[in-house]
């Protein structure tokens, strides 16, 4: 590469050097259970501590929030450096940070519409893994439906009192605060005027949350609850009645579309290279599993698909290879992405043979149960951030201009 | 069997300028009427046409400067094949493009003096492969042997394209157990030699071609033939790919085109569900194709073909193929009753599908091989 901004392509591959030689003498040792390949999988204390532990290394290293203004716990350098830290820390497989809601969305709305004091209070404790955050949009009855939501927010003096239940809410038995998206106005004419955004504390009175356990016996979510909830009125971010347009500018972090993350390793993605790992000694049919031409021509197929997708990523960089459709790679790489991700899990099942009804906890798993577990969990993204279906009537009606249903 | 992926895409402003006045030509010259004006023609294309892109310099474009080209590379064509799949313009572009590769690669000093810049001003070549269905066979039996000073030819060669206009042939034959590619001349060929084919695609044109009893001087066997056939396999591969993959975007075009004006039930039959997400999927399989051919064209040089520039094209061509399958298959059901006639244009999409799906290997042929480059 060269120069990139008027920085020395040398100081960045020093740079560059500097992280790796930080992970190999910093990475945590196994810690003997299963660690979460995504943030949504926290499901124990045990868990909670290491991931805290971890992140909180990473950013008194400097290698968290490194693009972040200085003056709430960044680094206030050039995004680049995170990037190669990311990329680093991705290669060498590290540990989640797993504050993704504070780090990746929260964090990034409050830098970019937050007022001084947001971010005077709330930045540095999601840098350093201190304040957890969780995120209340989705409602037991309003999933991908967000702008019915009825969870009603009602002012009183100097006070909002809130009153409804949130679900999918994400450690939120752990964290400190929400991002909350309720209801001030349900006279408004549009239902989506009458919505607005709070930045609230998790241990006001009367809130309670309810772990939900998962598909895969694990926890992770909560329902959470407020029955007469007093929160200051200063937690109302942006004017009253804006709230959904905050939502949407958050969900357009969630869904990767704006850069602003502090960093960290997100998701501990799964790659056809590992799949192909436990492909390699299994038998089938008294044969070699990887001599079997079905096999290869589905593995192929997967690969070719694995290959198209992180090639869109770099197509996206060449505005005259996206002029048909535009916008078309950037909004279906989380369609493309989590059912790719879905089908090649449920596949890796088959490659397993008869060790493929072994599960987490059982000693002669493939992996520990990895990739049993981790087909289930990818549900969590094909159906969270907007559901697959609803991705696909997005594009079709951004992109290509059908008509709604 | 880990190995790391090369993920480059790149695409010059001179390219960009190129695929800009590519899509104009290919709209303004090739409209839904003139592709069906040609269907029943003797030749396929409009030598109208044809010569304006001989003038616009697109037959020289890959060329060396030395013999009247521009030398941008094979790459640089890729913009221009993949818009004329998106009008259906048919002309022997990519024949001629395929049989040039060969003899650029193949071909010695003398040999690319005496073929390249007639090829640039618009000759007519075509590759003469096939002895029957196989793609993938590595052996032929139409033999080359020599007596005195002479080379005969015997055998005969299948769904050759564009074999009726074409002003020579570059012919796969076998010469005392080795491969070889020779150049045959049209008028070399006897008479009757050429057999037209009844193709599923109307806007194509092959023949069988029997090169029984041509003789030939040393001259016309390429130096490097044996050498350069896989090369030239892959880029005949990767051309196809992308005239599939515009192609497949066509298909996408009338079908969106047909689920925002036609009206069951009293709605706009794209507002259901059951045929918004299939569409969707037309598009996400067009555009990983997009993105694999000018991944391929990227990577794609003068020189020897890298194992991942084989791989970019064995994948380009195995995901457009499939790609253009599914959206010529779907265009004919969702336009419903209408798309069951000929006169909706479905029907080109998917013949044009049936007749790329094969072209240079099927997609199964590529993955095979992709599977012993990739999994072993």
């Amino acid at each position: 590469m060269t120069e990139h901004q008027g920085i020395e392509s040398g100081e960045l591959s020093d740079f560059r050097k500097g992280v790796a030689d930080w992970i190999k003498h910093n990475t945590p040792a196994d810690p003997g259970f299963l660690l979460p390949q995504t943030f949504m999988e926290v499901g124990s204390e045990q868990v909670l501590s290491f991931l805290r532990e971890w992140q909180h290394k990473v950013w008194s290293s400097g290698y968290l929030g490194m693009a972040w203004p200085k003056e709430y716990g960044g680094g206030g350098m050039p995004r680049i450096f995170q990037q190669i830290a990311d990329e680093e820390m991705k290669k060498a497989r590290v540990p989640i940070c797993f504050n993704v809601i504070g780090l990746g969305w929260a964090g990034p709305l409050i830098i970019d519409t937050g007022t001084d004091f947001e971010k005077e209070t709330y930045l540095k404790g999601i840098l350093s893994g201190e304040d957890i955050w969780c995120q209340g949009f989705s409602e037991p009855n309003h999933g991908s439906d967000l702008g019915s939501i009825q969870t009603r927010a009602e002012r009183d003096d100097n006070e909002y009192i809130i009153n409804g239940s949130k679900i999918w809410t994400t450690m939120g038995n752990y964290a400190k605060y929400m991002i909350l998206l309720a209801r001030t106005d349900s006279q408004a004419e549009r239902r989506y005027n009458g919505l607005s955004f709070f930045l609230a504390p998790m241990d006001a009175k009367g809130i309670t949350t309810s772990p939900i356990q998962k598909l895969t016996g694990d926890y992770g979510f909560t329902e959470t609850f407020f029955d007469d909830v007093r929160i200051p009125a200063s937690c109302l971010m942006g004017e009253e009645g804006h709230g959904w347009r905050i939502a949407m500018q958050t969900l357009q972090y969630e869904r990767g579309a704006e850069a602003g993350a502090a960093g960290g390793v997100a998701i501990l993605s799964t790659v056809m290279n590992d799949l192909l790992r436990i492909a390699k000694d299994v038998q089938r049919d008294g044969e070699p599993l990887m001599q079997d031409p079905v096999t290869r021509d589905n593995l192929v197929k997967f690969l070719i698909e694995e290959q198209a997708l992180y090639l869109a990523e770099n197509r996206v960089k060449i505005p005259a290879l996206c002029a048909d459709y535009p916008n078309s790679v950037a909004l279906s790489t989380k369609l493309r992405g989590t059912e790719f991700f879905r089908r090649m899990r449920q596949y890796a099942l088959t490659l397993q043979g008869a060790s493929s009804a072994l599960y987490v906890g059982d000693e002669d798993a493939v992996e520990g149960g990895f990739w049993q577990r981790a087909y289930m969990n990818n549900f969590s993204t094909t159906i969270g951030g907007g559901t697959s279906q609803i991705q696909a009537n997005i594009i079709g009606e951004h992109v290509l201009g059908l008509p709604k249903d | 069997m880990t190995r790391t992926a090369n993920l480059s895409i790149e695409f010059s402003d001179e390219q960009a300028m190129i695929l800009a006045s590519a899509k104009d030509f290919c709209r303004d010259k090739s409209d839904i009427n003139a592709v069906r004006a040609l269907l029943k023609s003797d030749t396929g294309f409009n030598s109208d046409v044809w010569n304006e892109m001989i003038a616009l310099g697109w037959t020289g474009l890959y060329l060396p400067e030395q013999h009247g080209g521009s030398e941008m590379g094979i790459g640089a064509t890729i913009p221009l094949v993949e818009s004329m799949g998106r009008h259906l313009l048919s002309t022997p572009f990519i024949s001629s493009t395929i049989a040039a590769q060969a003899i650029m690669r193949g071909g010695s000093e003398e040999q690319q003096a005496k073929w390249l810049p007639a090829l640039a001003k618009g000759a007519i070549g075509t590759m003469a492969l096939l002895d029957n269905e196989d793609w993938g066979a590595t052996d032929t039996s139409c033999l080359l042997s020599t007596e005195g000073n002479n080379f005969t030819l015997q055998g005969k060669k299948l769904l050759v394209n564009d074999a009726a206009v074409a002003d020579f042939f570059v012919v796969l034959t076998k010469y005392q157990d080795s491969i070889a590619l020779v150049v045959v001349e049209a008028t070399q060929l006897a008479n009757n030699a050429i057999s037209n084919r009844t193709l599923v695609d109307e806007t194509k044109r092959a023949a069988n071609v029997d090169f029984t009893g041509v003789t030939i001087e040393s001259a016309a066997i390429l130096a490097k033939g044996a050498e350069i056939l896989p090369d030239v396999r892959l880029i005949g591969a990767l051309l196809i790919a992308a005239e599939a993959t515009g192609c497949a975007a066509a298909a996408l075009d009338t079908v969106v085109d047909y689920l925002t004006t036609r009206k069951q039930f009293g709605r706009l039959i794209g507002s259901y569900q059951s045929l918004k997400h299939p569409t969707v999927e037309i598009l996400i399989q067009m555009d990983s194709a997009r993105t694999l051919i000018y991944h391929a064209a990227t990577l794609i040089g003068d020189g020897k073909l890298s194992e991942d520039t084989e791989i970019a094209c064995r994948m380009a061509k195995a995901q457009a193929a499939e790609a253009l399958s599914f959206a010529g298959d779907r265009a004919v059901q969702f336009h419903g009753g209408m798309g069951f006639t000929y006169d909706c244009d479905a029907m080109l999409y998917i013949r044009r599908a049936q007749w790329s799906q094969h072209q240079y290997g099927d997609p199964q042929h590529h993955r095979k091989l992709l599977a012993s480059l990739l999994l072993d």
